[in-house]
């Protein structure tokens, strides 16, 4: 069940924007980790040391396991930023920057 | 932008207390981070959603049509999006715009509020880093602001009231929720029967809607393991002997993609810290008017102590009040709150009972393998942090941090403070941050260059001038 439905949520009409080059569908009001989670994905960054993957903890902006490169931008965090039509999403290696 | 009263926090505690000194004829401003008021308890669904009925069952609605309905009917401006990251004394208020957080807003005030709220604390276990291993709080914020959930069948786990409705809440949203895992001791509720009994009713509620949704309630267990490669597939739990141990031969594995786990909450006191007021334990420390020991800065909430929206409420009530009357400066008449004061009181009690009642399981901290990841940021092992307090001599967690990084990174130690001063087995420390999030050193840059130029144009001192420099923000 979409957890939409029982909350009656009617939200605009959906809009793609793309994770790691595959399209998938946002709605409005969606932030990027929400979209994410929507699309079944649950990771979105590599740790700096390990390599591991990491993707929301904390769900309010305090954690910062959800960063995100959002449009070449690093370290986005995924449970703030608005999903947005076009946006391209991709995994997070490491600090995000060439080094 | 000038106001009387500046609110920190757009929760419970932070309007209740804005609706209650406006009503009085100060001007108030609130500044939350969030897109919308509510905070966490009454967080609604982004209005993109259009959620036609946003009241999940696992969040009464009443309490926030009131608070929105009087919020609507007067003058309190709400500035939303607005992080704060620090509290100058006299009062200048800075905050981030959100959600890019590349500009900074000032707004000066005569009074603070503190209503911050609280966050949530999880202790380490093998497997917690998984993608698919949330925080509680975090899979119930996500769904009630998003509409969305990580996965198909969620275990949740840990400690304290909040694992109720992340577990109803996720059962009513179409998740699978084989089991909730509780590590307090039943009997540890029958010892507290008589302060917890008002809360009876609402027990009995979240029971039957666990037994509705096929929710194997296990008590006195705890996860020990979360297995998983690159994602989370299962866990491990098993019972708890009186003492807390984990009991040998009970562990048994749940097949799940979801955990949501969280051992209660801590109070947010970063900007009290850097205002100077003085703690008490990991709280807050205020007095009947709810205020602190700095003039000026008031707080309530769970900032103050984590005990619920209701007593936020009343907290947030007086507070309001007091400030009212002494920026007036008069004494408030304590009796004219005394429905709230005794609310107050009453509430108090009850959350001493639920502190004593929902614990961690006593021996987490030694039952935590050295390999184990406890500083997410920094991916600082459990061994590493016993190293740092065993061979090096480190008594302290800052002197855990500076020998291991444990709480150096991103999140400044707000997710594994608890856990490394309990596995290097020394007292929690206030974490004294002076910003209480991440500031762009631009920003910072901007707050110095606007602050110098006045300065040469005023010819006044630097505390004087920032007021000047900052009060329209950095362009």
């Amino acid at each position: 069940m979409n957890p939409q439905e029982p909350a009656r949520a009617r939200p605009g009409p959906a809009f793609t924007l793309t994770f790691d080059g595959r399209e998938i569908a946002a709605v409005p009001g969606q932030t990027v980790a929400a979209a994410l989670w929507a699309a079944g994905a649950t990771s979105w960054r590599t740790t700096r040391r390990a390599g591991r993957p990491r993707g929301v903890f904390c769900g309010i902006g305090v954690c910062f396991d959800c960063l995100v490169t959002v449009n070449g931008s690093p370290n986005q965090r995924a449970c703030l930023v608005p999903a947005r039509p076009g946006d391209v999403v991709r995994t997070q290696e490491g600090t995000g920057h060439e080094d | 932008m000038r106001t009387d009263l500046a609110v920190i926090g757009a929760g419970p505690a932070g309007l209740a207390a804005a609706l209650a000194a406006a009503a009085r004829g100060l001007r108030v401003t609130v500044l939350d981070s969030a897109p919308a008021p509510g905070g966490q308890f009454h967080r609604q669904p982004a209005p993109g959603l259009a959620a036609h009925r946003p009241r999940l069952p696992h969040d009464r609605g009443r309490g926030w049509r009131w608070l929105r309905d009087a919020l609507a009917a007067s003058d309190v401006t709400v500035l939303t999006d607005h992080h704060v990251w620090v509290v100058e004394h006299g009062f200048t208020v800075h905050a981030l715009l959100g959600p890019e957080q590349r500009e900074s807003v000032a707004v000066r005030a005569e009074a603070v509020l503190l209503a911050t709220g609280g966050y949530e604390k999880v202790l380490p276990f093998p497997g917690w880093t998984l993608p698919g291993v949330v925080a509680a709080g975090g899979a119930q914020a996500m769904l009630k602001g998003g509409l969305v959930v990580p996965g198909r069948r969620a275990v949740v786990a840990g400690t304290g009231p909040l694992l109720l409705p992340v577990a109803t809440g996720l059962a009513a949203a179409g998740v699978v929720v084989p089991a909730l895992v509780e590590a307090a001791d039943p009997a540890a509720f029958l010892r507290h029967r008589r302060a917890l009994a008002a809360k009876l009713p609402e027990g009995a509620g979240y029971a039957a809607r666990l037994l509705r949704h096929r929710v194997r309630f296990l008590a006195r267990h705890t996860v020990v393991r979360a297995h998983g490669g690159r994602a989370l597939t299962g866990v491990t739990v098993a019972a708890l002997d009186s003492g807390g141990h984990v009991r040998p031969g009970t562990g048994r594995y749940i097949p799940c993609d979801t955990l949501a786990v969280g051992h209660g909450m801590v109070p947010h006191t970063d900007l009290a810290e850097t205002l100077g007021c003085r703690l008490a334990g990991a709280a807050v420390r205020v007095d009947d008017e709810q205020r602190t020991d700095v003039p000026g800065v008031w707080a309530a909430g769970e900032a103050t102590g984590i005990g619920g929206a209701a007593l936020a409420l009343a907290e947030g009530h007086i507070a309001g009040r007091s400030v009212a009357a002494r920026l007036r400066g008069t004494a408030p008449d304590p009796s004219t709150w005394a429905r709230a004061a005794g609310t107050r009181a009453r509430l108090r009690e009850f959350a001493r009972a639920l502190d004593a009642v929902y614990a961690p399981p006593a021996h987490w901290a030694e039952q935590v393998p050295d390999g184990t990841v406890v500083c997410r940021c920094e991916e600082v092992t459990a061994g590493a942090v016993r190293e740092a307090a065993r061979d090096l001599g480190a008594g302290d967690p800052r002197t855990v941090k500076l020998l291991t990084r444990a709480g150096m990174g991103w999140c400044q130690g707000r997710m594994c403070a608890p856990a490394v001063a309990g596995i290097a087995g020394c007292e929690p420390a206030p974490s004294r941050r002076p910003f209480a999030r991440p500031v762009p050193l631009g920003v910072l840059a901007r707050q110095h260059r606007d602050a110098t130029a006045t300065d040469d144009a005023t010819g006044e001192g630097a505390g004087e001038a920032t007021d000047e420099g900052t009060e329209e923000g950095p362009s």
